[in-house]
């Protein structure tokens, strides 16, 4: 008897959780409007995505993406959303299967390694495949002196996606925000734009809707963010070549507050990014004149003339509920990922989004049910992330932790063969390719502690000792010695 | 290949999958021309050819079976790599992903019905 009541109480709760997951009282139906501020990453995603999933059930939506800016039309920050323009090697991958395959007039180059520069030398990291799966992209139509470039922008040709699937895009900035009988209404500065079923927010991190949005009274808290710096060296297509070749370059200094800077070969310029917890002119300034930094370029190229620069800021702390009824916030200005792959998170959220919305309903219970478990993931991650770059940075403090990430790195990079621990470990971490907590985990395989261990006391501890006696100088073994190609 | 591509280059004729080799993952074609043939007997017999945008190989993503045919570049192909680790981590987290392999997958089987038919009557 015990048994059987507790059977018939489980299938009970199993009813009537069925009931609540199917039944919501709030969906999307036939001839919903459903808006969209902000049309980057996350807002054509979202809309693109919205719509195929809509079709597959048969409902026609009404879809308007709102966004003031050309992407194609003007070059520097009118056209631009301030980005290193990397798409990670997981989302060409994701993107592929979904039958996306970003066009080559929108590469500005692919890229198959990446250079590691520390003051104690450099070493190139190969793509396990040899294979190019990252795109560096401009997000806009490039650098304020852009010249008729043979490339187009990333950000239009999302949009323009979301635009075949059927959205509308209006050229307007929304100002105003309000909740009318529970639902959305959006104004501009022209006046009102109009009432919808659905809002879906992805504006961003750097607008001023967030604090519109927070004061609208949804419960949206603007998340935490950070100063960040990115500018853009013209050097010409055979230049870029020769001094960058298709790799990332990425700079490991000890520099306080820098947490990672990179530069980016793109087609006729380059892109330097830098990401900290407090980027400012003096920091900058000293990572300009840093001879690690400075030997990369052209002799005499003088690293203060470029064609462009901002400080944007980057999410560094997610926000506390980016949903509501009737109400949606993805891509940076709900959650994204610590410091790497933010458009891979624009499209993750943007899609756990739409599918939700399609599938469940559009009230606060769905999408907590369905739509934040995919951000809470992320931030679960983001949080082994903390972890993972206060290691690094710790890393990077040392001269002889430095030289034992090189010795390390170098001998995997000679031997080759399956054996790419630390290489792999740096690849993932840079690049974005994989979930901190993967990456945590193969950092603490006991193969990996002991070759890190290993080269600790040979490469670095005994090359101290070594160098204490003859007073020789380290670090000088530069991109030529130490590469191979 | 430009500056401008991603993924592999393969020459004409030059293969991309073996049949009767291991695999764990699936490719993308991002330009030109593959052709699909079996070794039968030690006759290569051509299956089919995709191009620009179509997918092969995603049967090593579900099962543990060798290849089952050879894949070659038919003219100069560039091809993307999609690991099967990845995807399968991402097609957990959102199951609609697979949606678009399913399709395509679904595609197939039907065209291969299609072809036995035609084969059986052709034979009574
Ligand atoms: C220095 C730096 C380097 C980075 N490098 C990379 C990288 O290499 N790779 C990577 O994947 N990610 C990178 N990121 C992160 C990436 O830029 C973001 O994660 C990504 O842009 C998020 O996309 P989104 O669509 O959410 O927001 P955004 O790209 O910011 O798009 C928001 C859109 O909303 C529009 N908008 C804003 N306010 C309004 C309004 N009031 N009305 C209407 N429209 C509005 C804007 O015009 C904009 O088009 C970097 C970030 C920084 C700061």
């Amino acid at each position: 008897m015990a048994s059987n009541s507790g059977f018939s109480s489980e299938v009970g709760r199993t009813l009537i959780q069925l009931s609540q997951e199917s039944v919501s009282n709030l969906t999307l139906e036939q001839g919903s409007r459903v808006a969209v501020i902000g049309g980057g990453p996350a807002g054509s995603f979202f809309s693109f995505f919205l719509l195929k999933l809509a079709e597959t059930i048969g409902i026609d939506l009404e879809v308007d993406i709102l966004e003031p800016r050309q992407f194609s039309t003007f070059s520097g920050p009118a056209g631009c959303n301030h980005c290193g323009g990397i798409v990670s090697e997981s989302l060409v991958q994701m993107l592929a299967t979904e039958g996306i395959n970003i066009p080559s007039t929108v590469i500005q180059r692919g890229i198959e390694s990446y250079v590691l520069h520390m003051d104690v030398g450099d070493v190139r990291i190969e793509t396990p495949l040899h294979e190019k799966r990252i795109a560096a992209v401009y997000r806009g139509k490039g650098p304020k002196d852009i010249q008729n470039s043979k490339w187009s922008s990333f950000d239009q040709n999302t949009l323009k996606m979301a635009e075949d699937r059927g959205a509308q895009v209006r050229r307007q900035l929304v100002s105003d925000i309000s909740w009318e009988s529970g639902r959305p209404t959006l104004s501009g500065p022209k006046g009102e734009i109009g009432s919808y079923d659905l809002l879906v927010v992805a504006s961003g991190v750097n607008s001023q809707l967030q604090y519109v949005l927070e004061q609208s009274g949804c419960g949206y808290i603007a998340p935490e963010r950070v100063k960040t710096f990115i500018c853009e060296y013209h050097l010409g297509e055979e230049q870029v070549a020769l001094n960058f070749g298709n790799a990332m370059h990425v700079f490991l200094l000890d520099l306080p507050h820098l947490e990672f800077a990179a530069v980016i070969p793109k087609g006729d310029y380059v892109t330097l990014c830098m990401l900290g917890d407090e980027i400012n002119e003096e920091l900058v300034s000293s990572f300009l004149n840093a001879p690690e930094v400075q030997a990369c370029f052209p002799p005499d190229f003088d690293l203060y003339q470029s064609s462009c620069l901002c400080f944007p800021t980057i999410n560094v702390g997610g926000t506390g509920q980016p949903f509501g009824d009737r109400l949606l916030v993805i891509g940076d200005s709900g959650v994204t990922r610590l410091y790497k792959d933010g458009i891979g998170a624009a499209y993750k959220t943007a899609k756990a989004a739409a599918t939700a919305a399609v599938f469940q309903g559009i009230s606060k219970e769905d999408f907590k049910r369905s739509f934040w478990p995919a951000c809470r993931k992320i931030e679960i991650d983001n949080s082994i992330g903390k972890f993972v770059f206060a290691v690094n940075k710790q890393l990077q403090r040392t001269k002889v932790t430095r030289r034992t990430m090189l010795r390390m790195t170098r001998m995997e990079q000679t031997e080759g063969g399956p054996t790419q621990q630390m290489s792999t470990v740096l690849w993932d971490i840079f690049t974005g390719s994989a979930p901190y907590k993967e990456i945590l985990l193969r950092t603490m395989k006991p193969w990996f502690l002991a070759r890190l261990a290993w080269n600790f006391v040979m490469g670095g501890l005994f090359f101290d000792l070594k160098n204490q006696d003859t007073g020789a100088m380290d670090g000088h073994e530069r991109l030529g010695e130490s590469l191979p190609g | 290949m430009g500056t401008s591509d991603l993924g592999k280059a393969y020459r004409d004729k030059e293969p991309i999958v073996r049949q009767g080799e291991a695999g764990d993952c699936m490719y993308v074609i991002q330009q030109g021309e593959v052709e699909i043939l079996q070794n039968r007997d030690g006759r290569e017999v051509i299956l089919a050819s995709l191009g620009t945008g179509d997918f092969f190989g995603e049967m090593a993503l579900f099962e543990r079976e060798v290849r089952s045919a050879t894949v070659r570049a038919k003219g100069e192909a560039r091809v993307l790599t999609i690991d099967k680790r990845t995807l399968l981590r991402r097609i957990q987290e959102d199951p609609s992903l697979a949606f678009n392999l399913l399709k395509e997958m679904s595609h197939r089987i039907r065209r291969l019905d299609k072809e036995l038919t035609e084969h059986c009557t052709e034979h009574h």
